[in-house]
């Protein structure tokens, strides 16, 4: 007799949990049945980015980019699970080297999008980049795994806290990888992941008055709905994509900084 | 004692000094009864037939009548600056592009009293701030970004900057000229073409600029001036044919800007409103940061966008400073925007007085104690005086809400922490200082502070090289030093990573 | 005028955060008020009141080892009456002399409002006992000085021996008597404003009438911003003590057009109260004249030449 494979619950992942939609409602998809988030659950997932935001923020860039080389780390040694719920292997490497990728940025991006300004007064200026502070992620659908991961790891290296819905379609893919986050270094709260119906979902992220910026990569023909509900408290949208890769894509989730100090005895 | 020595017995205190008036001569500017809007580089009459008279808010008398762009105003004008990008200006060697703007730095230069003058006539801002701040750091602007146009490929590593199109740009009220080059110098640079829209209140400036154009042989339509009030704004907004909007104003008409974007693809950029926090510890260098929150505050009647209206005084220090502010504000000279010794000028509109007198009622009526000092104020024009309130609470109207005037609400508090709890907790960001003599204190308040723009030590300061806006619904995007370039670029990777 | 110091002597470690602490000055924005307040346009009437005021507010000096009796008579008459030829011109404060001229200027200002200054306490380098700096002092105002200059000792205060330095302003303020005294503190040799306004506190503490910027020895004299910090410290003291210190900065300023600039800084730091030559002296020796063309173009209307102006 073969045996029967025990199966796994899928769940959302706020502030470091697993958690249930506290709707309690689920979908079916990819032939699971996947929690279904709520608005409540936006709610609650962006009130952990925040909560995570200071500490996140706080620690320096050589840590960040070593806790990003460990989601690698932890992607790389759940290839197999994470190959079943994607197109595959490769991309699953993909996504693997991106995190590498944006590992090595976390110490550099300052030096190349930072200025220090030549003003006509004796002024020490200079410009700094820092996270905006929580942003939404609509993920784009395709490719589920490393869509997600293209748009995730510039979020966070550059010090901001992300909450992320996931590909309606094929969700399983992020709760994998929610998984590997849970157990790498990533500080709970620093990455939420909800699934759900984006339909549903977006405009409340994109409306929030405490998220300061929204990636509508995978949001569609929403687009336009969403950019009008993020300019009540004018929020930074980003047309993602998918495929990019670059320091660029780091900046658009930063803000600019510039400090005056007199130059005295 | 002879009588040459009795005369020499010690002369009685005297009882004032007062200085005499000291106007500068206004007559350096010659004003047109009637100005068109500036389309193809020429004025012509506005298509709308409308004009509306614009005055000095410092005697209401009527400088000119300006034009009331329409729709089709607009339209022509957003026409005329396509046509220029597409027959010339998008091709023009950037090289060639930076002569021009050289050019316009150095007549700016030239005529800068001129400029001055007629800021000061028609803005009610003091002749020593337009001729000190505004004008010159107008001329440095055009002269920093000329310096750009052909080297755009150095700054965006692994880009290809490319121009836009043509830009739509809408500045205020408070630097009609320095916005208007903070806007038109960068687009320029970037080798777009430009419809601008001055404020309603403060068009002559940049229709004296029109002739700056002239004289530095522009090519027609490369730069348009559509005068009028809100509406030419959202006229320009909604026309499909622009293909980058800067706006600096309220952060109320920005998120209308930004709604009625929404989906266009359209670019944005947005300075917007502000409460600045100024906070002063203990250990600053309290005679200078009493100068520092009085520039802060005072420079240009608070008609600053970053204005530091907020003061945070520590707890320890609170009695000296306020004592050293009130006695320091009993020197301010209010009045005639012209004379040179004027420290506190007209404010800009009958409608912004109206504004900042009603936030001033509702701080009075909340509980907050107000100071202000003896002053005279001119009879006719639009005037307030210098006002501090104090015994203010984080959630009166006049702690929250951008009065955009001459007026300082003070709070307290006792350590670091709970000073950058105050400071954040407000939807802005723009701007923010920090006094003390503690280096570590200052670098770790300049990273907690969440402002785009931080003086420590210093307020007010502005450099064509820095960069300047805002965090949260202070706006987004840069003007100034080479990140202001960014929002006038196409800046395709030259290598997409997969 | 002689008054108790008014401040504790161990007053580095005030136990009241209340001013006046010693605090510390950003060179930038004082250099930028200094700049901006020397802007005032200052026209007609309100110039020739502060250029009135500047003549009657002169410590006209000679400070010279070449100094003569003879050379002293003409820079009293000068100083009793500046312009022969417009009566309205009013005295200067005082003249201001090495130690062996002053019996020749008391000699020569009898009658008139004219004081004698003397530098003393080994002038201009200071260099000398305490003592020694006593016992000069005593002998100035034995031969009838009524005000004396001394100068702080810079080695002690800039090795940090500032009680050295209190101790001897004390003792020399004692020495003093009636004699009103000015301590030039030499701020070109003090390198930094934080010290000039940690010298003027402590001078004010040991009991100084006036502070001055400098000896006029030193190419780094008086500016407006080393001014305008010492004014500071002084609206402090009074702030917190109720007791009005007088001002002289001196060296430098040699055109009436400083002068005026100097004045306007006064009136809109210490106010209108300290308007008076009781409590602000310009010490200066080639000012004068220029002031007085200056008077005379603003009453005829005319600019004028050195030429009508007598060198004294």
């Amino acid at each position: 007799m073969t045996r029967l494979p025990v199966r796994k619950t899928y769940k959302l992942f706020v502030g470091g949990d697993f958690p249930r939609s506290e709707s309690g409602r689920t979908y079916e998809a990819q032939g699971q049945n996947v929690a279904r988030a709520s608005r409540k659950d936006v709610r609650d997932a962006v009130r952990a980015a925040r909560g995570a935001f200071g500490k996140w923020r706080g620690m320096t860039a050589y840590n960040r980019g070593q806790v990003l080389y460990r989601i690698a780390e932890m992607m790389e040694s759940r290839k197999e699970e994470l190959a079943e719920f994607s197109s595959g292997r490769k991309e699953i490497e993909t996504a693997v080297d991106r995190w590498v990728w944006y590992a090595g940025w976390a110490d550099k991006y300052a030096q190349v999008l930072g200025t220090s300004n030549p003003v006509a007064a004796p002024y020490f200026n200079f410009t700094i980049p820092e996270p905006t502070g929580v942003v939404g992620i609509v993920a784009p659908e395709e490719p589920a795994l490393d869509g997600l991961v293209g748009r995730l790891a510039p979020v966070i290296v550059g010090g901001n806290t992300a909450v992320v819905l996931a590909s309606e379609s094929s969700p399983l893919a992020a709760i994998e990888l929610a998984e590997a986050l849970a157990t790498s270094d990533v500080p709970g709260g620093v990455v939420n992941i909800l699934t759900g119906f984006k339909a549903e979902l977006a405009p409340w992220l994109a409306g929030h008055m405490d998220v300061n910026a929204i990636d509508v990569a995978g949001a569609d023909g929403e687009i336009p709905e969403l950019e009008r509900l993020a300019a009540e408290n004018v929020k930074r949208v980003v047309r993602g994509r998918a495929d990019r890769q670059s320091p660029y894509e780091i900046a658009a989730f930063l803000e600019l900084k510039t400090v005056w100090h007199p130059i005295g005895v | 004692m002879t009588d040459l020595e009795r005369r020499q017995d010690r002369a009685p205190v005297p009882s004032g000094w007062d200085y005499a008036p000291a106007p500068e001569a206004r007559d350096i500017v010659t004003l047109e009864e009637r100005y068109g809007l500036y389309i193809g580089g020429e004025l012509v009459e506005p298509k709308s037939g409308e004009y509306f008279p614009t005055v000095s808010p410092a005697s209401e008398e009527v400088l000119a009548e300006v034009g009331q762009a329409g729709p089709e105003d607009v339209d022509l004008a957003v026409q005329a600056a396509r046509d220029a990008y597409d027959n010339g200006w998008s091709a023009i060697s950037p090289a060639e592009r930076a002569k021009y703007l050289f050019r316009i730095a150095r007549i700016l230069q030239e005529r800068s009293r001129e400029f001055a003058v007629l800021e000061s006539l028609n803005g009610g801002k003091p002749i020593k701030e337009s001729r000190d701040v505004d004008l010159p750091l107008a001329a440095a602007h055009f002269f920093y970004y000329a310096g750009w146009a052909d080297k755009l490929e150095y700054a965006f590593p692994h880009r290809r900057p490319r121009s836009v199109g043509v830009a739509g740009q809408i500045i205020p009220w408070n630097f009609p000229l320095l916005m208007l080059a903070w806007k038109i110098a960068p687009a320029l640079a970037g080798g777009n073409t430009v419809v601008l829209k001055p404020a309603e209140t403060t068009p002559l400036s940049a229709l004296l600029f029109a002739d700056v154009l002239r004289q530095a042989e522009l090519p027609p339509g490369v730069v348009n001036i559509v005068t009028g009030d809100g509406r030419a704004g959202a006229e320009l907004v909604k026309h499909p044919d622009v293909d980058k909007i800067a706006f600096t104003g309220s952060t109320e008409v920005g998120k209308a800007i930004q709604r009625e974007l929404a989906g266009t693809g359209k670019r944005l950029t947005l300075e917007l409103g502000g409460k600045a926090a100024n906070i002063i510890f203990d250990d600053a260098a309290l005679d200078q940061a009493v100068e520092g929150i009085v520039n802060g505050i005072y420079f240009n009647q608070g008609h600053v966008c970053c204005a530091g209206s907020r003061l945070l005084v520590q707890e320890s220090i609170y009695e000296p400073v306020i004592e050293k502010l009130k006695r320091r504000l009993t020197t301010l000279r209010v009045g005639d925007p012209l004379d040179k010794n004027t420290d506190v000028g007209a404010i800009n509109s009958k409608q912004q007085l109206e504004k900042i007198e009603e936030l001033v009622r509702s701080g009075e009526e909340e509980g907050a104690d107000i100071y202000q000092p003896p002053c005279r104020l001119p009879e006719k024009g639009w005037w307030f005086v210098p006002t501090v309130f104090t015994n203010v609470a984080q959630s009166y109207r006049i702690a929250q809400e951008e009065i955009f005037g001459p007026v300082l609400s003070v709070l307290t508090f006792r350590t670091p922490d709970e000073a950058v709890e105050k400071a954040n907790n407000t939807p802005y960001g723009l701007s923010a200082g920090v006094w003390t003599e503690k280096g570590s204190r200052i670098l770790s308040m300049a990273s907690r502070l969440e402002a785009g723009v931080v003086w420590a030590n210093t307020y007010n300061r502005f450099d064509p090289t820095s960069p300047f806006g805002g965090y949260k619904e202070s706006g987004f995007g840069r003007e100034g030093g080479l990140h202001g370039l960014e929002p006038y670029l196409d800046l395709e990777e030259s290598e997409v990573r997969g | 005028m002689a008054k108790a110091p008014a401040l504790p002597s161990g007053f580095e470690l005030p136990l009241e955060p209340r001013l006046p602490r010693i605090g510390s000055i950003d060179q930038v924005a004082v250099e930028e008020r200094a700049a901006s307040l020397a802007r005032r346009s200052i026209k007609r009437e309100a110039k020739l009141f502060a250029l009135d005021l500047a003549v009657r507010m002169m410590d006209l000096t000679t400070l010279e080892g070449q100094d003569t009796p003879g050379k002293i008579a003409a820079l009293t008459s000068k100083a009793i009456r500046p312009d022969p030829s417009d009566a309205s011109v009013p005295s200067v404060a005082a003249v201001c002399v090495y130690p062996n001229l002053v019996p020749a200027a008391v000699d020569r200002v009898r009658g008139s409002s004219v004081k004698v200054a003397s530098v003393a306490t080994a002038f201009p380098s200071g260099q000398s006992s305490t003592a020694v700096k006593v016992t000069e002092v005593r002998e100035v105002v034995d031969m009838g000085a009524d005000e004396v200059d001394m100068v702080i000792d810079r080695g002690a205060f800039l090795s940090g021996r500032y009680a050295k330095v209190y101790d001897e302003i004390v003792q020399v303020k004692e020495a003093c008597g009636d004699a009103h005294l000015k301590v030039i503190l030499e701020v070109g040799e003090l390198g930094t404003y934080d010290n000039v306004r940690r010298a003027s506190l402590l001078a004010m503490a040991a009991g100084a009438d006036f502070i001055k910027t400098s000896t006029g020895k030193l190419p780094q004299a008086a500016t407006l911003p080393v001014t305008l910090v010492m004014l500071e410290a002084i609206r402090d003291v009074h702030e917190e003590t109720g007791r009005k210190v007088g001002m002289k900065p001196a060296g430098g300023i040699r055109q009436a057009k400083q002068a005026v600039q100097y004045l306007v800084q006064l009136h809109e730091t210490l106010g209108i109260e300290w308007l008076t030559p009781d409590l602000y002296r310009l010490g200066a020796s080639t000012l004068l004249n220029d002031v007085l063309m200056q008077i005379r173009k603003e009453k005829t209307g005319n600019y004028q030449s050195p030429d009508y102006f007598t060198i004294d």
